[in-house]
């Protein structure tokens, strides 16, 4: 662990991303949302990162923008695609280098409705991605796709199906083959199992940590339901309204939470137990809304703890020991 | 939305304290679709109990047939291509399945009211939160419109939405999600309904805010004393809410059970692996248990048992004869539908 944290794949510095807001007859930019707001990260070789938040908080966006799906407004994300390579910075690279680069950095999506086009066979769309960059063609691609659809779980004769004819989490299965394809290093998972029934999530979940096993794949894992998260998680970032709030392994978010949205977030979790029902820490109210955030602390119209310097100054991030570190005034 | 609240509402402390009156009744319904690839028995034979005062939690993947159940319940399956095959539905002990349009109408929103996982969808974006409201109450209740404006202020001061003299001419969008769902339950809570239905009402929304919503809908329901049908995929949030409840495969019920007794003792095969493939409740590093397979298709039920297909403990028997749902003892609340209890107990 200690020598694949001393040289992260990927080390991500302040990445902002902000929406320019138009307004009026002649379209005046007016102000910018900040759905991203300077967060930093860090990911291991074979490390899953979580970021967790609820809707709105930017997690989506920072995922997206990483992987340049959206131009990011501003920050670096250094690459190193081994431990000895030198470092490439993402967000400085020209289109087509990028192009190039996402072999090795992948994404799912949330929908496995949505993200497949219903009018080409799901063999096409996991092969797709190696015709693209002219790595295997005719009966070599053929064998490729349907070493793929082996590798998750699916019968190789499904290649010539459409994606009507699968079920929820057999398109998800497909997802994960296509973002396979091209042995990447990092898979953005973004709400990768959101949509799924909770006997079909464990098996997605399963083969998420078995292709980890075989591949020594990195994810970014992007979720709102903590359960999920805690399960398969290393680390874990909490965001709340574009910035990380708290950051730690997984064991310190979960049984130590230092942040006090952290903690509301985590009592909100109703426990499938009904003997030991979570305290809740009552959290009122709504996200406020991005595009004029609460001066000071962000959390602090919901916070049950603040005080006055919460509403003047955005605390700065407090070094908790052992990588877990949270950004509120009362830890300081 | 107090602590304390929370804790003296958990169910299980109610419930043992005998049975409550019976409210709605479904004996072996059956609401079949028509279709033009063929008959799909999405409610095939489903018997539960809703009680007076109580939540029943209606858990199940999709399309086990538990939105249908509900739908059927306030008769809005579309027919065609629905149709009630068989069964009853009994409120205060009337079938439900044999009232007009007209009696049912009358029915709808004053004594069964019901709640949807999406509220945009649900709310009309054409009309304010204060009309939506005001039309229940004139409608149903024959306010005039300046005593059906105060009820609607009210309704929002209730369900805990700020400055409701305000909101009241408010539209949908100008709304959070969670505000949004706030006013589908004042809505629904508008005519003091006797049971309401909630399908899935928190699926769409935060946890912070479903959290926020289950607990008003828990403070509402003990205030009115009202009942509730919960429908949900959501495990924690039946144990977090429920007194019984109904785990329902493939158009049936398999499981019923006082909400404690079931988490701590589940005895069907079914329930069984879904409480395993919860990451809840797995340790650390260990790998999830999961039901292989899929849920089968609604126009292709297996026969006999329907989740056979899918169990670790099937035997030819399961093949060949439905089990039926009955009690574990001679008495006992707890129903189960399976012919291996004592295998499924060593799962």
């Amino acid at each position: 662990m200690s020598t694949e944290r001393s040289t992260p794949m990927i080390e991500v510095k302040d990445l902002r991303k902000w929406f320019p807001i138009h307004a009026g007859v002649l379209s005046r930019r007016v102000g910018e949302v900040k759905a991203v707001d300077g967060v930093s990260f860090n990911v291991g070789r074979k490390e899953t990162l979580s970021i967790v938040g609820e809707s709105g908080c930017g997690k989506t966006t920072a995922g997206r923008a990483l992987l340049r799906l959206i131009e990011p407004t501003g920050g670096s994300a250094l690459y190193r695609s081994t431990p000895d390579a030198a470092p490439v910075d993402l967000f400085q690279l020209s289109q087509e280098e990028m192009r190039a680069r996402r072999d090795d950095l992948q994404i799912i999506f949330q929908d496995p409705y949505g993200s497949l086009n219903p009018r080409i066979t799901v063999g096409n769309a996991i092969g797709e991605p190696l015709a693209v960059r002219g790595i295997a063609e005719g009966s070599e691609l053929q064998d490729r796709v349907e070493e793929l659809l082996k590798l998750v779980g699916l019968r190789p004769e499904v290649a010539n199906r459409y994606p009507h004819e699968f079920s929820g989490g057999q398109r998800q299965r497909v997802g994960i083959a296509r973002a396979l394809a091209l042995r990447p290093k990092l898979i953005v998972c973004d709400e990768a199992v959101s949509a799924l029934d909770v006997s079909i999530q464990a098996q997605v979940i399963n083969l998420l940590k078995d292709l980890q096993d075989e591949f020594n794949l990195s994810y970014i894992f992007i979720a709102h339901d903590l359960s999920v998260v805690r399960y398969i998680s290393d680390r874990v970032a909490v965001m709340y309204l574009g910035r990380i709030v708290e950051t730690g392994e997984t064991k310190q978010i979960f049984d130590d939470p230092q942040h006090p949205y952290t903690k509301a977030l985590l009592s909100a979790i109703p426990s499938p137990d009904p003997s030991k029902r979570s305290e809740l820490i009552p959290l009122t109210g709504d996200v406020p809304s991005p595009i004029n955030p609460p001066a000071g602390c962000h959390f602090h119209t919901r916070c049950a703890v603040a005080e006055e310097r919460c509403r003047e100054s955005y605390p700065e991030s407090v070094d908790l020991g052992a990588g877990h570190s949270a950004s509120c005034h009362l830890l300081s | 939305m107090s602590q304390d609240q929370r804790t003296e509402s958990a169910p299980g402390g109610a419930a043992s304290e005998g049975e409550r009156e019976a409210l709605l009744q479904i004996e072996g319904l059956r609401t079949w679709f028509h279709t033009e690839e063929g008959i799909a028995k999405a409610v095939d034979g489903v018997t539960y109990t809703v009680r007076k005062g109580e939540t029943l939690g209606v858990v199940g993947e999709s399309g086990c047939g538990k939105s249908v159940t509900a739908l059927s319940v306030m008769q809005l399956v579309p027919t065609p291509p629905g149709k009630f095959e068989g069964g009853r539905i009994l409120f205060r002990g009337e079938d439900l399945l044999e009232k007009n349009l007209e009696e049912m109408q009358k029915i709808r929103g004053n004594d069964i009211a019901m709640i949807f996982q999406e509220p945009m969808s649900a709310l009309n974006p054409v009309y304010t939160v204060g009309d939506q409201i005001m039309e229940t109450v004139m409608l149903h209740q024959g306010l005039d419109k300046a005593a059906a404006r105060e009820r609607a202020i009210d309704m929002l001061k209730r369900v805990g939405i700020p400055s409701p003299e305000q909101r009241v001419d408010e539209y949908p969008h100008q709304l959070s999600g969670g505000m949004r769902q706030r006013v589908m339950i004042a809505i629904a809570m508008a005519c003091d309904p006797a049971l309401l239905i909630a399908d899935e009402p928190t699926t769409a929304l935060d946890v912070t805010i479903q959290a926020q919503i289950l607990n008003l809908m828990r403070e509402l329901q003990e205030q009115e004393g009202m009942s509730m049908l919960l429908i949900t995929h959501d495990l924690g949030v039946v144990a977090e809410t429920a007194h019984h409840v109904a785990v329902m495969y493939a158009g049936k019920v398999v499981e019923y059970s006082e909400v404690n007794e079931l988490f701590a003792r589940p005895h069907h095969p079914y329930t069984i692996g879904l409480f395993r493939s919860l990451p809840d409740l797995a340790s650390e590093g260990e790998r999830l248990n999961t039901i292989p397979g899929i849920v089968p298709s609604a126009f292709n039920f297996p026969s006999g048992c329907r989740f056979r297909t899918r169990c670790p403990i099937a035997t030819e028997r399961c093949a060949a004869e439905e089990p039926p749902l009955v009690p574990l003892e001679e008495g006992a609340e707890h129903t189960v539908a399976c012919h291996h209890l004592k295998e499924a107990l060593e799962l």
